[in-house]
């Protein structure tokens, strides 16, 4: 069970391999990847990627919060919360997709 | 936005690839994560989000319709966490975010 962590230096390493581009435009492509991604988010959009799963973008209201070490009230503001539903495909990956076990 | 638009866009801000490349390229980052799930090692895109998977311990589950107990065992389900950048834009000018989520469900789909 060695955990390691995958960055972007993997991704655009596969993409590398994948597609007949260069390393930094392979590296560029999947930067564009992340930022369209991120662009269709903030203005509020859900993004579906098939078999992967969906990000979508949920309005919170306000609420009291309290600080836990000093049990002092603090008014939570409403923002905007992303998030990430997987896919039956990808949960399913996971679980019997690993050849680890 | 689906996968097949975020493709349709790259192409069109990419003139000097094949739209076939394209899908290679955004079909190839995906299963990356994905596997790299399926390994059970964590996905971090600084400024965007991590990937991570937790693990959710064997329980004694019910049947909701007959009230049975069932076993239900350990599973590894996929967890994503947004960068600190991508949380703070979705944050940023708040007002504006919030007229034109209102305005858009008539371009959504």
């Amino acid at each position: 069970m060695t955990e390691k962590t995958v960055t972007r230096a993997q991704l655009s390493e596969a993409v590398y391999h994948e597609v007949g581009l260069s390393r930094s435009e392979s590296a560029d492509l999947v930067e564009a990847v992340l930022d369209r991604i991120a662009h269709g988010l903030v203005r509020g959009e859900a993004v579906k990627i098939s078999s992967f799963g969906s990000f979508s973008v949920r309005q919170k209201g306000r609420r009291i919060g309290r600080n836990p070490k000093t049990g002092q009230e603090v008014p939570i503001l409403p923002r905007r919360v992303l998030v990430f539903r997987p896919s039956h495909l990808l949960k399913n990956h996971i679980n019997n997709g690993g050849k680890a076990r | 936005m689906t996968k097949s638009e975020l493709i349709a866009h790259l192409a069109v801000t990419n003139p000097h690839l094949y739209q076939r490349d394209i899908e290679r390229i955004v079909t190839t980052v995906f299963a990356e994560i994905a596997d790299a799930l399926a390994r059970g090692d964590r996905v971090e895109l600084r400024g965007f989000g991590a990937f991570s998977v937790k693990r959710r311990p064997a329980r004694v589950g019910r049947n909701p319709r007959s009230g049975e107990a069932v076993q239900v065992s350990e599973k590894r389900v996929p967890f994503f966490k947004t960068g600190k950048e991508l949380r703070e834009r979705l944050n940023s000018g708040n007002a504006q975010a919030g007229a034109a989520r209102s305005a858009a469900p008539s371009a959504g789909g």
